[in-house]
């Protein structure tokens, strides 16, 4: 990885110590795009959509390059996709990550979560991370595994859905939503934490960060580089597969009318016509 | 007959209507199993999960699980699909959920799906994808099926049978143990059913205007013995609790009827309630997009419309 001379970018912050983050970032088909899968393979068809950050990624870059701002250190964010989820790395480091990593081979097609897990937990080991930060879902998988799967491969504590991080010498404390309210958690570092979007408001990447992205480093692997056996991920790797699909017919229009003093009226007879009321 | 572990989702020694789901999409597989993590299991709950067909209830309560999320559930699942050998794993699609089923598949090696409305005999697992317009039939191609199931999907249906409770002791890791719960904060609940269980969901949003706008929400959905709901914009904003929230970022709810108030339709809103079976909207924007999800639909003002639609239900009862 190219190195980054921290001393001069944090030399004007005082220090309370340094973290290094990383935030796993995935380009996603555009958040409005109609979603489909391919007849051939039954795989998500991303060609035919925009590819976009997803969304509930920025929160965990931003989230990282608050806790980095606060207390000094580095962001890396690390993404595992086709050639041109290359657009999606530079835009998160546009926002202010100081690198990326990027995970690309034709042999990643067909991953599922528990190949995707691998390939990040690879490429996160050994690097000396103390925080792994994730999105609470991806837009288009909306499995909210991958963070679990990866704390577990690496053998790390695992907090999620935080919605509020702090960081105090090697301790973290988290906020953790839950089905009731919340719960207050805490761990030592290195860990991995999701993030959900009540946590910050993510920043636009300004026209500098926009121009300083293109001279930091992205470190581009492939699985051989990773040391994986090409069988463990992609197609090959995944455990689970989809056996048959098929498009729901259009569900029939309804029937919208203006309210001319009854709308109320209308909806009590429309429910009893369903038999519901 | 093989068995088939569930992962009991419940709150202190209240069990979650999902349970009851899980116990009877499991009994099409084999002998559902329970597994209960932590305290409150009583005689009564032993009682009830067994009148849905479960044949044993394994109670794992201990410090180790009750002080610490995730990581102890996930050895204790793991430990039984050893031990037990089941033909398959069935978990709540929640947020503990799905952690504990995706740490649990990593250890002992088996292939995980989430989300699932529907589980054949087999173990082929039906899921409704981008917002319900595809329907998609995936199986685990290694280990033992590990399946997350959304509630709402499955109807709960009782099959009496004699349940049995077993405590089950499980040696916990130091590792499972790294996370510690320093303090938890339940909001009120009130008197209303469970957003994610309940039959009817009214939701409000921006149109409503404010927190006293939600009164009017809130008496229609007594009407209707339903459970209120809220889009981002309204709990953003302050004016109904976050837990309410509908969508990508909150809840995913999928009962029988969703009405949908001063909402307008944002795709992360539909990800959360895109697969209820009837959708009414009251907006008075005629061009709002939630209208394309609506079997019936008013252009108009909520507060006009919505209270006259609650005094109507409740003459007609
Ligand atoms: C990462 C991310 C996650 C998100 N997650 C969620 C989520 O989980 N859930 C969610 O809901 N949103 C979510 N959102 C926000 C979403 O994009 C929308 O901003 C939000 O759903 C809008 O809420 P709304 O429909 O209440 O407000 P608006 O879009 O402002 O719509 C208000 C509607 O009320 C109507 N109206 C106004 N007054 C009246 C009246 N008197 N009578 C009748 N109708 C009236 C208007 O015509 C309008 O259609 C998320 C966004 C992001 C970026
Ligand atoms: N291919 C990928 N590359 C990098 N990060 C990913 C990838 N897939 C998922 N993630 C991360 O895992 C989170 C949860 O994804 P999921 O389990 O697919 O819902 C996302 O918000 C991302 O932070």
């Amino acid at each position: 990885m190219g190195n980054i001379d921290l001393q001069s970018v944090w030399s004007d912050v005082e220090r309370v110590n340094n973290v290094k983050i990383a935030v796993c970032v995935k380009q996603v088909p555009d958040t409005w795009a109609e979603k489909k899968l391919r007849d051939a393979d039954s795989r998500l068809d991303r060609e035919s959509a925009d590819g976009v950050l997803n969304e509930l990624d920025e929160y965990a870059v931003e989230q990282a390059l608050q806790l980095v701002e606060a207390a000094g250190g580095e962001v890396v964010v690390v993404t595992m996709g086709p050639e041109r989820a290359g657009e999606t790395l530079r835009k998160a480091i546009s926002m202010g990550a100081d690198a990326g990593i990027h995970i690309v081979d034709d042999n990643l097609g067909g991953s599922d979560a528990i190949a995707t897990s691998a390939v990040l937990a690879k490429a996160l080991s050994g690097r000396d991370f103390d925080l792994i930060l994730f999105g609470s879902e991806s837009t288009d998988a909306r499995m909210s595994v991958i963070p679990a799967m990866v704390a577990e491969r690496l053998d790390l504590p695992q907090v999620t859905f935080a919605q509020k991080v702090e960081i105090s010498g090697s301790e973290l404390t988290v906020e953790r939503v839950t089905e009731y309210g919340f719960d207050l958690l805490s761990t030592q570092l290195p860990a991995v934490v999701s993030v959900v979007e009540k946590i910050n408001e993510p920043r636009y990447p300004s026209f500098k960060g926009i121009m300083a992205a293109k001279k930091k480093p992205v470190e581009i692997l492939t699985v051989a580089d990773l040391g994986l056996e090409p069988s463990v991920v992609g197609a090959s790797g995944a455990w689970s597969e989809v056996a048959d699909f098929a498009a729901r017919p259009p569900k029939a229009a309804g029937v919208v009318v203006t309210d001319e003093g009854d709308g109320g009226v209308k909806i009590a007879d429309f429910l009893t016509s369903q038999k519901i009321i | 007959m093989s068995d088939v572990l569930v992962l009991a989702e419940h709150h202190n020694s209240e069990i979650k209507k999902i349970t009851l789901e899980l116990v009877t999409g499991a009994r099409a597989l084999g002998n559902p199993v329970v597994l209960w993590l932590g305290g409150g299991c009583t005689e009564d709950t032993v009682a009830t999960l067994g009148n849905y067909g479960a044949t044993k209830v394994l109670v794992a309560d201990s410090d180790a699980v009750n002080n610490h999320p995730v990581a102890p559930g996930a050895e204790i699942v793991a430990s039984l699909i050893d031990s037990l050998t089941p033909v398959a794993v069935l978990v709540a699609s929640t947020a503990d959920g799905k952690e504990v089923a995706a740490r649990a598949a990593i250890k002992s090696n088996c292939g995980i799906i989430t989300d699932a409305v529907e589980i054949a005999a087999d173990s082929t697992v039906t899921q409704s994808v981008f917002g319900g317009s595809t329907v998609v039939h995936s199986r685990v191609t290694k280990g033992t099926p590990i399946i997350t199931v959304r509630p709402n999907a499955i109807p709960a249906t009782p099959q009496p049978f004699a349940a049995v409770r077993e405590d089950i002791s499980v040696d916990i890791s130091a590792g499972a143990q790294r996370v510690t719960v320093k303090d938890r904060t339940v909001v009120a609940k009130g008197a209303r059913p469970e957003l994610t269980e309940a039959e009817v969901v009214v939701s409000g949003g921006r149109g409503v205007g404010g927190p006293e706008g939600f009164s009017v929400i809130e008496s229609l959905a007594d009407s209707l013995n339903a459970a209120v709901g809220a889009s981002r914009a309204a709990t953003d904003a302050g004016w109904y609790p976050h837990q309410f929230q509908v969508g990508q970022t909150g809840k995913t709810v999928s009962p029988q009827l969703y009405i949908a108030n001063g909402i307008s339709g944002a795709i992360q809103h539909r990800a959360g309630m895109q697969t209820s079976k009837v959708v009414v909207v009251v907006n008075k924007d005629p061009e709002a997009p939630i209208f394309e999800l609506a079997d019936y639909g008013v252009v108009g003002d909520l507060f006009t419309v919505v209270p006259q639609l609650s005094e109507e239900i409740t003459k007609r009862k």
